[in-house]
Formats: structure tokens, sequence, C-alpha cells
């Protein structure tokens, strides 16, 4: 992302809009500058902030009125006036950015607009995580912190050593080099994120193990881990297996997201294939 | 995406935030979910949801690109809903907001009568969701739960500016923008129904809860924490 120097006026109301704070007023030249090795390219700035598209000298000028007496100025604070936001082409790696930080940047890989993939929102048809099981998202970087992904790699490589299995659709799994070490393509290490998610599913008797091995690697980690546990509820839609432990280890469980088990797989090439696959998944 | 799960705040804050999202599954059931998608949040209209959006094109109220200069002073505020379903244009998850439990578990039964064949999630607290499968005869089938923020959280903002930036889970919604619609709402130079409206624009797919915002943003008025 650049802002186009011709048109920016300093008005300042991106300097907030940004997630990674990495937009300014440079006072040398005074207008709205990005610090590149911050931004993320999530293009809240672009795609968030309505535009004007005012005559910027005038706008300069009457800012410059304005200072000279003090004057407040009460502009609507989600407006860049001039319109000067202009997406860059990004070239690998850098595009990376964009594809782990712009929601609407849909992930080739996994055809899912966002960080991550379907995970337990769509168990119901996919059956990805059964009973016995359970599904971590380990989430890097939200909120509003960001992340380098070469801090990811050192919970990929502790992960992998613990021989946990990565999920393979989601978006980071197929930036990795070594699936069984959890190494990472070197040509991305030095790029930043706005969030990237690792997904793993281990057995629900690792489930403390995991949790403490997380806890443990993100003390090397220089940003926020928001942890999101999943797992297969009972015939009678309860769990009575992982929210005891993770109650048993401190956690006061405050949010959830509820499958409601009201998917069906319909496209007629998966149907065959899951009734090829999976009798007793696909009379359910 | 778990862009609902990690909302800030206790259980009891969520009394007021229950996101209701129906979701296709690629390769499984995405080829001919358009109308399905469209009918949902069709059916979610008479429960009165406070936002509804999709990931690809936003929420009820969305940036606008291109102003006139009068917008400074009248600016139209008011979400458009019908907007949101007639500009479903392809398969994405898509999602209803509601400020009491009530309307998400009438709905809720609704979408489980109309049985669309698409995957419902339901995001606030475990046991409002608890509580709306119950009115709505159905038994939980999965659960993620939210074990919230560790690591480097000396980086985060204060509590209320974190309760509003993560209502949009993608991150669309700046801490700095928050903190600034805090501090516009204690000078009295926004209402906090002005505030929101800026927020809300950030919101990439329709997840901000502008009732919940509001009310924070009521709160921190008062007592910034």
């Amino acid at each position: 992302m650049r802002i186009n120097p011709d048109k920016c006026v300093a008005c300042g109301n991106c300097t907030y809009a940004c997630p990674m704070g990495a937009i300014y007023v440079d006072p040398a030249i005074k207008r709205a500058t990005i610090n590149r090795d911050e931004c993320v390219e999530c293009y809240a700035c672009y795609n968030g902030l309505s535009t004007e598209h005012l005559n910027p000298s005038i706008v300069r000028n009457i800012r410059k009125f304005f200072q000279m007496g003090r004057l407040r100025f009460d502009p609507e604070p989600d407006v860049c006036p001039t319109a000067a936001f202009e997406p860059d082409e990004l070239q690998w790696p850098r595009v990376v950015r964009r594809a782990f930080s712009d929601p609407r940047a849909t992930h080739e890989s996994t055809g899912v607009q966002g960080r991550g993939t379907e995970e337990v929102k769509t168990n119901d048809v996919t059956g990805r995580v059964k009973q016995g099981e359970v599904g971590f998202t380990i989430e890097f970087g939200r909120p509003g912190v960001g992340v380098w992904i070469r801090d990811i790699q050192k919970m990929t490589w502790a992960l992998a050593k613990a021989g946990v299995a990565f999920e393979k659709k989601n978006p980071f799994t197929l930036l990795m080099t070594d699936v069984a070490t959890g190494t990472l393509r070197e040509d991305v290490l030095n790029e930043k994120v706005l969030s990237a998610i690792v997904e793993i599913k281990v057995g629900v008797e690792r489930t403390e193990e995991i949790i403490r091995l997380v806890h443990e690697i993100e003390k090397e980690v220089d940003t926020v881990v928001s942890l999101g546990v999943g797992t297969r509820c009972d015939e009678n839609g309860e769990d009575k297996i992982v929210a005891p432990i993770l109650e048993r280890l401190g956690y006061k469980i405050e949010r959830a997201k509820t499958n409601m088990g009201l998917g069906r797989v319909t496209n007629p090439a998966a149907e065959k294939a899951e009734a090829k696959q999976d009798p007793v998944e696909q009379s359910r | 995406m778990t862009n609902t799960l990690h909302r800030y705040g206790s259980a009891e804050s969520f009394d007021d935030d229950y996101i209701v999202f129906a979701t296709p599954s690629n390769g499984r059931n995405e080829i001919g979910s358009l109308p399905k998608l469209k009918k949902f949040l069709e059916l979610a209209l008479p429960f009165k949801p406070v936002n509804i959006g999709d990931p690809v094109h936003g929420g009820s109220l969305r940036p606008e690109k291109g102003l006139h200069t009068s917008a400074n002073w009248n600016r139209d505020m008011t979400p458009n809903f019908q907007a949101v379903i007639d500009g479903l244009t392809e398969p994405a998850s898509v999602v209803a907001i509601f400020d009491n439990q009530s309307s998400a578990e009438q709905f809720l039964k609704v979408a489980v009568e109309a049985d669309l064949g698409l995957s419902v999630n339901m995001s606030t607290s475990v046991q409002g969701a608890v509580e709306c499968c119950k009115f709505a005869g159905i038994k939980r089938h999965s659960v993620g739960y939210s074990l919230g923020f560790e690591g480097a959280t000396d980086k985060l903002p204060n509590s209320q500016a974190l309760a509003l930036s993560t209502m949009c889970g993608h991150g669309m919604i700046s801490s700095s923008l928050a903190k600034k619609m805090i501090d516009w709402v204690k000078e009295g130079r926004r209402t906090p129904a002005q505030a929101v409206t800026y927020m809300t624009r950030f919101c990439s797919c329709g997840v901000f809860n502008p009732v919940r915002a509001q009310r924070i943003l009521e709160e921190a008025r008062k007592k910034m924490e």
C-alpha cells in the first residue's frame, strides 16, 4: 500500500485506522507515510476508509488557515478526503503479508477468506474433529499486534517435535517446506502479518500436554497468542471431557463457537466419495 | 477463521451478543448454496438482527467511496440489510448478529425448521448457546472454546478498547480507532451511536455488534478502565 503524496493532506485520519499503527504524518514532508516494515498489507486503510475526492491544494490551504487561528477541525474520522491510498502490485514474498492480513484476500489453497480454514464450523459435514479428538487453533498476532512469521516457526518446530499433525488445508501449513519438522519457507520468515493460525489435531488425552507446550513456547514469541480448542460433542450434545480439562487447568471459559449440526453433504461428487469412505458418517 | 470466537469480555458481557452464521463447506455443499445463504439471512430479518453480513462484501453499514462534501453534515448512517442479501454473489459464510437471547433462539428454531443443509454455528457465551439449542430442540454437534489471550499481553490496549476492537475478529477495527472513539464520546464530540457507525464500517464481514459497542462506549464515557 502507498499513500500518494500529491493527494495526501495530512489530516491524520488514517493514522488511527491502521491496525498496526504503521501510518504516521512525517513532519519533514507533512504527508501521511507508511512504515513499510510494519505494514502488513491488510488494506484496512484502503478498504475501510470512506473517501471524498476533494482538491488537495484547497484542503491544505483551508487546514493552514484553520491552524493559524487555532481552530479545531472536526472531520468525519473514517474518511480520507482526497482518496490518497493506492494499492501496490505486491510481489512474492510480500504478497504473503496480504494473504494473511486482508480478510478479503482469498487463500487459493483453501478457498476460504481469512487466515484459517473451516475448522469446527463445518465439522458436521467434514467430520474433521471426531469424538476423542481435539482440534487446536493457535492464533498469533491478534488482536492488533501482528507477528513476524519467523516467530511462529518456534511454535511449529516445537509442535512438530511433539509429533502432532498439522491441518493439511490450513494456509499456514502450506508455507511449510517440511511438515514433519514444522520448518517454514526461508523466503517468508521476515514477513510480518496481522495474524496467522496454526491448526493441529490430537487425541483428547494430549489436551493438557499441548496447552502446556503452547504456553511454554509463547514466552519466546513477541506477540499475543489466542488459543481455541474444538471438540465433538457426545450424542446428547454435551462435552464432558474437554471442558473439565480446561477448567482443571484454570481456564474460565467465557465464550465458545457452537456448531449446531445442521449441515449436510450435498455436492454430488463429495456425496459419492463420502459414501465410499465413511458410510456411517454419510447416513447421519 | 476464528473471527468471532475471541471477543474480549466476560460471559455476562455477551448477554447482548449472539452471532449466528451459516457456512458452506468447500467441496461438500457449497454448490447451489447461494440461494440457501440468502434464505438464511432473509429468515433472520423478522427477528431484528443488529447487523448482518458476509466476508466478501461486508456488513449492513459499509465504507462509501466518493462521498459528496455534504456528507460531513448529513451522512446516511442507516444500515441497509437488504443490500447485504441482494449483494451476495458467491458462497461464503453469512452472519446475523442479535442483541438478545430471545431473538437468537427464535431465529435458530426457524433455521432448524428451514433445513437448509448448511452448517450453522452460534458464537456467544457457552451457556447462551446451550440455552438456544434447548429452545430450538437440537443438540450441539461440536464446540470450539476460546481460551483468551496469552503471550505478550502487555502489548494489548485497555479493556474497553480491546472489547471494541475484537468485535471485528479480522482485526480491521484498530485499537487506536476504538480508543479515539472512546475519547470523542468522553469529550462529547460524538454520541456513542455516531461513534459506533464509524467503527462498524471498518468491519469487513458484518460481525461487529453495534449495540454491544454502544453499551461499551456508554460505560467508558463515565469510567475508563
